[in-house]
């Protein structure tokens, strides 16, 4: 079952790319669809951060105190001022792996 | 008039310094699809197929936590549905290409490949054999994923558990999205989506990957509405 989803993902991902460069006209998106396709990251990417640091593994909620929460806000503060992607990643989590494994 | 070697080697060189964010993040993917439980076979086998890093990675975490097929696959498409918009803009400079080219292009369009390609082509619009620069950008990239990505299950089955590499999730997707968080308008949608992720997740089939999004999405068409 895994396997078929891989390969339904993947066709999906390739029309993706393919779908405006062969097959559909590009003036089939209007202006407002195009505003709002920028958007995506901003609306998906957050659904899985959010329940990844606010939520356990049960899914219920973390304490203000749990370590997830520094970790992630040390990323964002480095992630602003470094712009870097794997400069954000790793700070992230050096805060994180500090305060379970010596505090 | 460059040659077809030489504009491959200008998109080689181009893109050459997004590798440093491309190769540690195939590592990491690699190490977190062996954390959730995956295969090394199956987790190197979605960065052939599937070919898009943060896509990759949320469709693992969705099926290892227990969501089904659909709504993992739905959420790949979701995440790449960006292409199109790279599409839309790419279309204009590869219209003359034949079809089989064109679907063989088509699979090497990836982010960092498209933003050094694109300002290229915007440069070079009457040198032909352009296309040759984005096949040299796509396709460096998608070398170094591939070995990126198989470094990094081999990383993976080595690092131990205690490490708790699967936090390395949310801050992934938080670099990548650091620089909308500037623009209030991303930061309210950011927000909304992400309550909203929370407040759902125990909705059966994982769904609140799908319904978060789109209530979102609903957000920002308001937002967009409001500016006007």
């Amino acid at each position: 079952m895994t396997w078929t989803s891989i390969f339904i993902a993947g066709f999906i991902t390739y029309l993706t790319r393919m779908g405006m460069i062969t097959l559909i006209d590009k003036d089939v998106f209007n202006e407002n669809f195009r505003k709002i396709l920028n958007y995506v990251p901003s609306v998906v990417f957050p659904s899985i951060i959010f329940p990844g640091i606010l939520l356990d593994d049960f899914g219920t909620l973390v304490a203000i105190t749990d370590p997830k929460i520094y970790g992630a806000l040390t990323a964002i503060i480095v992630g602003l001022f470094s712009r870097n992607v794997i400069l954000t990643i790793i700070s992230g989590l050096i805060s994180y792996w500090f305060i379970i494994f010596f505090l | 008039m460059l040659s077809k070697f030489q504009i491959f080697k200008l998109g080689l060189f181009d893109v050459a310094p997004h590798l440093l964010s491309v190769v540690p993040f195939g590592i990491i993917f690699g190490a977190i699809g062996i954390e959730l439980g995956f295969d090394p076979i199956m987790t190197y086998a979605t960065s052939l197929i599937i070919f898009g890093g943060a896509s990759q990675i949320v469709f693992l975490q969705l099926l290892s936590g227990g969501a089904s097929s659909l709504i993992a696959i739905t959420s790949v498409g979701v995440i790449n549905s960006r292409h199109l918009l790279y599409g839309a803009v790419l279309s204009e400079y590869l219209n003359k290409l034949s079809l089989i080219k064109k679907l063989f292009i088509s699979y090497f369009i990836v982010d960092q490949g498209f933003a050094v390609s694109n300002i290229y082509f915007k440069k070079n619009k009457e040198q032909n054999f352009n296309h040759y620069h984005l096949l040299g950008s796509g396709i460096t990239l998608w070398i170094c994923w591939q070995i990126s990505t198989i470094i990094g299950i081999f990383l993976g089955s080595i690092v131990p558990e205690t490490l708790g590499l699967k936090f390395a999730i949310p801050l992934t997707f938080i670099a990548i999205i650091i620089n909308e968080l500037r623009k209030l308008d991303h930061l309210m949608v950011m927000i909304i989506s992400g309550l909203a992720a929370t407040f759902f997740y125990n909705a059966p089939f994982k769904s609140y990957i799908l319904i978060s999004p789109l209530i979102g999405l609903f957000a920002a068409y308001l937002i967009l509405k409001f500016k006007k």
